[in-house]
């Protein structure tokens, strides 16, 4: 059986320096991000934060920064007190640039079996990096209402 | 054949500013899919029981398969087998389904790749690899009017795993 996990691959038309950019920078993540600031000053072993609507919904601890390559941090759901009992994840972003355009790889594990919070997390990073790709590509973010990613207890704050 | 047999192996979504009838054309002609797809040329007979073909951009046939369901332009399911010698014999039918969700100014594309059997990882990371370059392509394109060009070659496991099973590959 595979090990509980989400792993997301999307093409992405820009350069890594911009992408790098857009994950780490709360003026770009409120736009693709359901109104959420990035909070951190990504150096190893800070703090990290979710910041939704002026709520914290998650926070955790930089791994890893290797700009443009490479961004990993912990993750706890802090919002709801069922999923702030699940044990910390893991989010690392792999950027590899291929000529005009950058290949970007989302993985985030570490999940016990059966954890809500995978499956929550697995409806919710396909809307954000979709939406993070097309606010680079056309300069305008995807307007995705939260309440159609079903995912319990999400309605954007 | 029971498509209940069938469990995704494969899931992939992927969210386009654009329009569920823009996104079944992308999906279902030729004319776009020359562009997102690596040059592929997808002839589909839009019925129930209608052929499924994609044409290598040297005309000869690379998928063929049979459409399954069709709900225009909400779903579409086909056989998609790969013409590579032994290949269905071996492996068993693939099975791909596109579901289409309008949401918001937006639309929910979701590909579902699946097997009546359990199929090695090592062989399923030709798909884990292949459909996020043709769906990502597929959104710039309908977003910008532009494909990417993404250089894609089969993954050396994957290869490797289906010449172990006595299944002729390029």
């Amino acid at each position: 059986m595979r090990k509980p996990e989400f792993v997301y691959v999307t093409y992405i038309e820009t350069t890594p320096e911009k992408l790098w950019e857009a994950l780490t920078s709360s003026e770009f993540s409120r736009r693709y991000w359901f109104n959420t600031d990035v909070k951190s000053d990504w150096k190893v072993g800070s703090p990290f934060a979710l910041v939704m609507n002026g709520t914290t919904t998650d926070v955790g601890e930089i791994l890893e920064a290797d700009p443009p390559r490479r961004l990993s941090y912990t993750f706890q759901q802090v919002l709801s007190e069922a999923a702030s009992k699940e044990r910390p994840s893991k989010v690392v972003f792999n950027l590899e640039r291929h000529g005009k355009f950058v290949k970007l790889t989302l993985t985030h594990e570490g999940f016990a079996e059966g954890s809500k919070h995978l499956d929550g997390i697995s409806k919710g990073w396909p809307a954000i990096l979709s939406s993070l790709k097309s606010m680079l590509e056309s300069g305008t973010a995807l307007a995705i209402p939260p309440s159609a990613l079903g995912i319990e207890g999400f309605d954007g704050l | 054949m029971n498509i209940d047999n069938f469990k995704p192996a494969i899931v992939y979504t992927i969210y386009i500013a654009s329009t569920p009838e823009k996104v079944w054309q992308a999906l279902t002609t030729a004319e776009f899919s020359r562009k997102y797809f690596s040059g592929f040329a997808v002839e589909a007979e839009l019925k129930v029981g209608g052929a499924f073909v994609a044409r290598a951009p040297d005309g000869s046939v690379h998928i063929s398969g049979e459409v399954i369901e069709c709900v225009s332009p909400r779903k579409l399911t086909i056989t998609w087998n790969v013409n590579w010698p032994a290949l269905v014999e071996k492996l068993g039918p693939t099975l791909v389904t596109y579901e289409i969700e309008p949401v918001g100014d937006a639309v929910k594309l979701t590909l579902i790749q699946a097997h009546d059997r359990p199929i090695d990882d090592d062989i399923l990371s030709g798909g884990r690899q292949g459909w996020p370059a043709i769906l990502s392509s597929l959104k710039t394109m309908l977003e910008t009017g532009e494909a990417l060009i993404i250089k894609m070659e089969p993954p050396q496991r994957m290869l490797e795993a289906l010449k172990k099973l006595g299944i002729g590959t390029p």
